[in-house]
Formats: C-alpha cells, sequence, structure tokens
C-alpha cells in the first residue's frame, strides 16, 4: 500500500478506521484532539461509523463501551487528564470486561506543553489491570491500534494505547495495512457478566488476577519488544518513544545492551535476560519512573544497579529529549554554534485580538475593583489565558468545571463575592452538577458562563451546550430566571455591562452572567 | 542529511511550510519526520516544528541539541529562539520583517546584528517579497523558498507540493505563492553572493531593497557589492531593478 503522512493521532485513527471500528468518541484535549477529527473526516463512506463528540470523558468511555458490549469495535481517545473524569467507568470495565474490541487512546503530555499536570496513564493501565501498548513511532501507532483491538477481542478486556505529545503531534510515513470488515459479535447473553453486584464482581476480580498471565501472554505476543544483547557492561531499557532518544544516540555508545519495550506490563523475561547479561541498568521512560521503580524496588534491592530519573541519571520532571538521554548515556554534548539559549523576551500565548473573553475580563476586573475583595475561580479553556498580564483577572485554574464547586466552598468560607468563570464547553462537561449544589446550598455566588459557542482552546470543536438551550437548561436547574443575565461582551457595551455585574455581584444567591458573543476564530 | 527547525509565531503559516518539505521529501524517496506544535501556543505565541530529512531510518522525531543544520524563521525574534541549537555548521535563514505582539520586543535592529553575528545566515524581508508576490500572507512561502539552496531535493518538487496544497483555492492563488517561493529563493542568492563579496549583513538587506529577485543573474549581486564598497555613497536605484549584469553597474 501506498505510504500516508501522519500524525501519531493521525495514525492510530486510520488503523482504528482499517480495523472494522464502528463508533469512535471523544472529548477534545491536546495532545489528543486530532484522532477523533480524523475519524470523522475519513471515515468510509461505504461503512457506518458513528462519530460525536462527548460531554465529557467519561461519557465518551461509557459510549465505547456500549458499542463493545453490544458486539461492534469501537475506539476512545482523550488527554491524560480526561482519563481522570473517566476513571470510574475505565476501573470497572476491566472488571466487566468487553465484547466488540476496545481500544483507548490516552495521549500524555510529559513536559506539560498544554495540561495542569504530566501523570503517566501507564500507572492507570496497571492499577485498573488493563494491557498498555506504548508505540514509539508513527507505523508503530498504527500496527499497536490494530493489535490492540485485535487483543481487546482476544482476552476480553479493553486496551490501552498510550501516546505522548511528541508521538501524537509528530508526522511520518505510515504504510496502512488492507481493510478488514466490519466485525460483529452476538449480544452478551449472560446478564451475571455486565452486572457488577458485589456478588457477580467479586467473581470476576478474581478470576480477572487468576487469568492474568494469560492476559500478559496475549500482549507481549503484540511485536514492539526487541531485545539486543552486546558487549558493554551496561544495559539500557527504553520505553516507548524513549527509545528513539537512546537509538539517536546509539552510534556513539555502540556496544550498550538495548531493549525496547512497547508494553505494560513488561515483558519479564527479556527484562531478566538483560539484568542477567549487564552489569548496571539504565531506564529510559517519558513519564513517571514507573518501570525502575519497580526495578528498585521499595527495598532498593534489585540484581544490579538501576539508574534512571530516580537517581538523577535522568531529570525528575519533564519530557525527555536526544540530550537528556545523551547526557544519562555518560556521552559529551553534542557542541553548537553558540553555547547557550539567547536571553530574549518571550512570546507567551495570549487571547486573539477581539476575543469575545478579552471585554468579560475588562468588566469583571473592574466590578472586582470596585468590590474590594472577594476572588475569581476559574476554570480551563482560552479565558484561563485571563492569568496572564495585561489582565491577571483570575485567581484559580484546577480541572475542568472546578470553578463553581470552588466558588461554592470559597463563599461558604466567607469569600465574598465568590465569581466561577466557566466557558460553555467547561460547563457541559462538569460545571452542571456543581451548579447543582450551589443551588441547593442557596450559595452567594456569581458564575460568569462564558459563551462563545464554540470548544475554542482545543481548535474549535462543537460544544454540547450553548445559547438558548443552555439557558433552558440553567432555569431547569433552578436559577432563578431574573438571575440569569446574557450580555453582549463588546468594548461599546462595557459601561452597561458593569451595571450588570455590579448588581448580579451584590446579589446574595446563585446568579449567573452570560457573556455571549461567538469566538472570531470560528471557521465558516 | 537536514535538520531543519522552522520557527515563527502562531497564525504565520509555519504548518504550511511543514507540508511542502514533508511531501517533497516523501517524493524524493526520503525519510522524514516532523513534529510540530498545537495547542495553547497556537494562540499567538512562539511556535516551532522540527522538520528531518534523512536518505535513511531517522529515530528520534526531536532534533538533537547542537545539530540543527537550518533554523527557517518567518520572524527574526523567532529565529533567535532556537540559534543555541544549530549545529557549528548550521545555517540561519530568516525573515528581518517582525512580528510585534509583545511589549518588550526589542530593538529591530539589534536583532538583526544578533542573527548577523551567527555564523552562516540570511536574511530576506518576507513582508515585502510576499507584497510584490501578491500577497502579504505568503510570507512562509517566501522564506521556504529562501532556503531552498539547502534542501536535499530540487526546487520544482516544492514547487509542485505548493501546488497540491494551495490547488483547492485555485490557480491564481497557486501562482501566487509559487511566484513568493522563486523572489524568496532569488532575494537569498543574492544576499548570500552579496555577503561573499564583502558586504555586511546591513549592507546586503539593503541592496536586496533595491535589486527585483524576480529575475537574479549570478555575479550581479557581487557587481553591485563591489560598486557599494568602493563607493559607500553611491545613490541607490528608486525603484527596484533587475538583478541582471546588465543592470548592474
Ligand atoms: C479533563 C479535561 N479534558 C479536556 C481538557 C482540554 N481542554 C482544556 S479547555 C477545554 C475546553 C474549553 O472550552 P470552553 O470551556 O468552551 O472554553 P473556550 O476555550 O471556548 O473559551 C478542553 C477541551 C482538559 N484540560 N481536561
Ligand atoms: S480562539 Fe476564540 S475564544 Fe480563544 S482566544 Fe481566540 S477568539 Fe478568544
Amino acid at each position: 500500500m501506498k505510504p500516508l503522512i501522519l500524525l501519531g493521532d493521525e495514525a492510530v485513527a486510520q488503523a482504528a478506521i482499517d480495523a472494522g471500528i464502528a463508533g469512535a468518541f471523544a472529548y477534545p484535549g491536546t495532545p489528543s484532539t486530532e484522532i477523533f477529527e480524523y475519524v470523522e473526516r475519513h471515515k468510509p463512506s461505504d461503512r457506518s461509523i458513528f462519530t460525536q463528540w462527548s460531554s465529557n470523558e467519561k461519557v465518551a468511555y461509557e459510549t465505547a463501551l456500549g458499542m463493545s458490549y453490544a458486539g461492534k469495535r469501537a475506539i476512545v481517545s482523550m488527554k491524560h487528564v480526561g482519563l481522570n473524569v473517566a476513571m470510574d467507568a475505565f476501573m470497572n470495565s476491566a472488571i466487566t470486561g468487553v465484547n466488540g474490541g476496545m481500544v483507548l487512546i490516552v495521549a500524555d503530555d510529559p513536559g506539560m506543553h498544554s495540561s495542569q499536570n504530566e501523570q503517566d496513564s501507564r500507572f492507570l493501565a496497571d492499577f485498573a489491570r488493563i494491557p498498555c501498548l506504548e508505540p514509539s513511532t508513527q507505523q508503530e501507532a498504527y500496527d499497536m491500534t490494530r493489535a490492540g483491538l485485535a487483543l481487546s477481542e482476544q482476552v476480553g478486556l479493553p486496551v490501552m494505547v498510550r501516546i505522548v505529545t511528541r508521538l501524537a503531534h509528530s508526522r511520518a510515513a505510515v504504510v496502512p495495512g488492507p481493510r478488514l470488515e466490519q466485525s460483529e459479535r452476538p449480544l452478551p447473553t449472560d446478564k451475571q457478566r455486565y452486572t457488577l453486584l458485589p456478588s457477580n464482581a467479586r467473581r470476576h476480580w478474581s478470576q480477572l488476577l487468576g487469568r492474568w498471565e494469560q492476559v500478559e501472554r496475549g500482549l507481549w505476543a503484540v511485536e514492539g519488544n526487541a531485545l539486543a544483547l552486546r558487549g558493554e557492561p551496561l544495559g539500557v531499557i527504553a520505553t516507548g518513544i524513549a527509545f528513539n532518544y537512546l537509538m539517536e544516540n546509539l552510534g556513539d555508545a555502540p556496544e550498550a545492551s538495548t531493549l525496547k519495550i512497547s508494553c505494560w506490563p513488561p515483558p519479564m523475561d527479556l527484562v531478566r535476560q538483560l539484568f542477567d547479561h549487564c552489569e548496571e541498568i539504565l531506564v529510559l521512560e517519558d513519564g513517571y519512573p514507573l518501570l525502575e521503580g519497580g526495578l528498585k524496588g521499595l527495598l532498593n534491592s534489585a540484581p544490579r544497579p538501576v539508574h534512571g530519573r530516580l537517581d538523577g541519571a535522568l531529570p525528575r520532571t519533564g519530557e525527555l529529549d536526544p540530550a537528556k538521554v545523551r547526557a544519562a548515556l555518560g556521552l559529551p554534548a553534542r557542541p553548537a554554534a553558540i553555547p547557550a539559549p539567547l536571553p530574549l523576551a518571550g512570546r507567551p500565548p495570549a487571547l486573539c485580538p477581539g476575543c469575545p473573553h478579552i471585554d468579560s475580563y475588562n468588566v469583571l476586573n473592574e466590578v472586582m475593583a470596585e468590590a474590594g475583595g472577594g476572588r475569581v475561580l476559574s476554570d480551563i479553556g482560552c479565558y484561563t489565558l485571563g492569568a496572564l498580564a495585561p489582565f491577571e483577572a483570575i485567581d484559580t485554574c484546577v480541572d475542568m468545571g472546578a470553578s463553581i464547586g470552588m466558588a461554592l466552598g470559597a463563599s461558604k468560607a466567607g469569600v465574598s463575592p465568590a465569581v466561577a468563570v466557566i466557558g460553555d464547553s467547561t460547563f457541559a462537561h462538569s460545571g452542571l452538577t456543581g451548579l447543582l449544589d450551589a443551588i441547593r446550598a442557596e450559595a452567594a455566588i456569581t458564575v460568569v458562563l462564558l459563551d462563545n459557542a464554540i470548544v475554542a482552546m482545543t481548535g474549535q470543536q462543537d460544544t454540547a451546550l450553548a445559547g438558548e438551550r443552555l439557558i433552558a437548561t440553567l432555569t431547569g436547574l433552578g436559577v432563578g430566571p431574573e438571575h440569569i443575565r446574557v450580555v453582549k461582551p463588546l468594548r461599546s457595551r462595557h459601561e452597561e455591562n458593569l451595571a450588570i455585574f455590579r448588581e448580579e455581584l451584590a446579589y446574595q444567591g446563585v446568579s449567573v452572567i452570560i457573556p455571549s458573543r461567538p469566538c472570531i476564530q470560528i471557521r465558516n | 542529511m537536514l535538520d531543519i527547525i522552522l520557527a515563527g509565531v502562531g497564525g504565520q503559516g509555519i504548518l504550511s511550510i511543514a507540508y511542502v518539505l514533508d511531501y517533497a521529501a516523501l517524493s524524493a524517496g526520503l525519510h522524514f519526520k516532523q513534529a510540530e506544535v498545537h495547542g495553547m501556543a497556537q494562540r499567538g505565541g512562539a511556535v516551532q516544528s522540527h522538520v528531518r530529512l534523512a536518505p535513511g531510518q531517522i529515530w528520534s522525531d526531536l532534533i538533537p541539541a547542537g545539530q540543527v543544520g537550518l533554523v527557517l524563521a518567518v520572524e527574526p525574534l523567532e529565529a533567535l529562539r532556537y540559534a543555541h541549537e544549530l549545529s557549528p555548521e548550521g545555517w540561519v535563514v530568516s525573515s528581518t520583517a517582525p512580528f510585534v505582539n509583545i511589549s518588550s520586543y526589542p530593538d529591530l535592529s539589534g536583532v538583526i546584528g544578533q542573527i548577523a553575528a551567527l555564523p552562516r545566515q540570511v536574511m530576506v524581508d518576507a513582508a515585502s517579497l510576499a507584497q510584490l508576490a501578491g500577497n502579504k500572507r505568503a510570507e512562509n512561502m517566501v522564506m521556504l523558498g529562501a532556503a531552498a539552496f539547502l534542501y536535499p531535493f530540487p526546487p520544482e518538487a516544492a514547487l509542485a507540493h505548493i501546488e497540491a496544497l494551495f490547488q483547492a483555492k485555485g490557480e491564481k492563488v497557486v501562482a501566487l505563492n509559487q511566484r513568493a517561493f522563486g523572489l524568496g529563493q532569488g532575494a537569498s542568492s543574492i544576499y548570500r553572493e552579496a555577503v561573499e563579496a564583502g558586504l555586511s549583513a546591513e549592507q546586503a538587506i539593503a541592496l536586496c531593497a533595491h535589486l527585483h529577485p524576480g529575475e537574479v543573474e549570478p555575479g550581479a549581486a557581487a557587481r553591485w557589492a563591489g560598486a557599494m564598497l568602493a563607493d559607500p555613497s553611491m545613490p541607490w536605484p528608486t525603484e527596484r531593478v533587475p538583478a541582471t549584469l546588465a543592470a548592474a553597474p
């Protein structure tokens, strides 16, 4: 077949299409967004593939699980922190197992290029007892997604494919395989299987642990692990994309033994062979030191010295790169044209000129200054850039939906005014329940619900709740209609909007102000 | 083998440059990897892309520090941001047209001076050349052309994929962008020839502003450079003159 030029994300998506999925589900999040977008844009017209942006990752996961339950193949994709939201469904799906092949693609973000943390999803795969594949190249992203769907059916479990930003957002030529028919398995008839009453769950959990070795054998049969024993006393284990950084430097350390690992749990027979052959082990993981910590053990009882992030051979945080791996191998840095970065003015991201959020913050800053106290509990979206100069308008940003719950808690601790700032998509994702609680608590909070009609931060995806439906939802939740204030965030309406913000900040109950104007980047 | 960092500001069209490089490399039978930046940084922030081209297997998606053969920048301050990643033999090919969206933007002549101090550089005014091609937005294609002398494939391969990239927007847009590429190539060769002939970077930039890079004959820029060095007070032509031997002093 002719090679295609694909991002790592797109390679995953193409593989899922070719492996006969009947559905793809996701909530946007950098660096995973392009997986779903590719399936939506490239699904062949001669087959039925259902695609819909979900309201959040938990719903996305459950939708895929439902499709798998019904006997069809499905994928679900999200960024690493999205899996926290889907965690309940994820953990329990290991206990129910699956019917049609189901692959979860999680895109981790070591180095936090666009995330609140750099959590490593392999821990969650381990925690749930869900096998995990970790490709190192775009071609492997393709091959392992296909293999993952087959493995999922073979072992009756969801399979996680873990990628990182540098693979998700890097392009290379990928040779696709033949397109499979969309398979169909009969609906499950065993009602106990998917009903996690304690009596069933106990049985399934011990069955899962009982057949775990068989799951591992299936996982290790997927191509991707490779051991190369050579002359030097040093053995290097590299997982996922870290293997590329190792190979980039191996020309200068050609006698080191290497073990490429592309899955979790790791292939322990290969690890043992490396330990037997070498005197010292270096572990390279683009993430947390999961394997390294395991090999060392709590008692530091590994049969050979193990180096990596835990003993400072590599930095404890951040993403790996060829230079860091080079240093860990004990090789001198490559000489560069100039020795160090030049001291330059930074160019941080900023709200687009003309962005509606700018006008909202200009009003909010003025009324907060007048109030002379209080706090603005914010959320995640383009408006988080309001934390930076010139606005410096917000005091917090924690996780999607946190603004409303935190405003509720802060108000009950005496903070006044307590203002939540949240976007339309984030509100649909995780804000509704917090607002319901605030109403029941009769809290004195003002929610500034920025309706720009789109999920802007991640590149303009459809939003689940905006405009009239958003207002109807607020009324339905119990916000007093006289305290739902729709304003137009425009420079020319500044004075008018100030008056409305003042009124609602003074109100000692739940009020919602909706600055409503489309994001200027919306494509026609 | 060529390892390239593409540099610019979100919205300047870095990914279009990458598209042409990727497809041109594939069609020339080369291997490539190209890492890019999506997400938050695209909102007017500094953006870069690593493009690696090689005849054989490429491992890392990121270019090892100290191994960059070309920093190709659509914006001069952004060119400097990656200077420390250049190999000792590496080139900087940069636009001189600043994109000022920060209050702390430094003095432009200082920025140009810092680029000039790097071992091997080419500077062209992508903004005015894009205008000359017919649209200010073609700055990225001007820069793609300005670095074409370093690519491990012929310029025709780039031109073919510029066509593929803009096909959907019609013939005129294709022609405009191909013209921008050609002007970048021309201006780049004028600059290099002028510096070779002894002009400073600043003088070479000034010379480029007075010659038409649409028609470039080898040796013409060197003749202008010789004349400038012999008589620094030489009056400049008021309009761009062809960079031909016939029009040279
Ligand atoms: C759990 C989780 N999922 C996804 C993301 C990625 N993400 C950050 S902001 C955002 C959406 C923002 O949309 P909205 O609230 O409407 O604000 P806008 O960007 O449109 O201003 C997404 C999807 C995340 N940070 N956390
Ligand atoms: S993308 Fe839209 S919402 Fe985000 S900063 Fe730009 S205009 Fe504002």
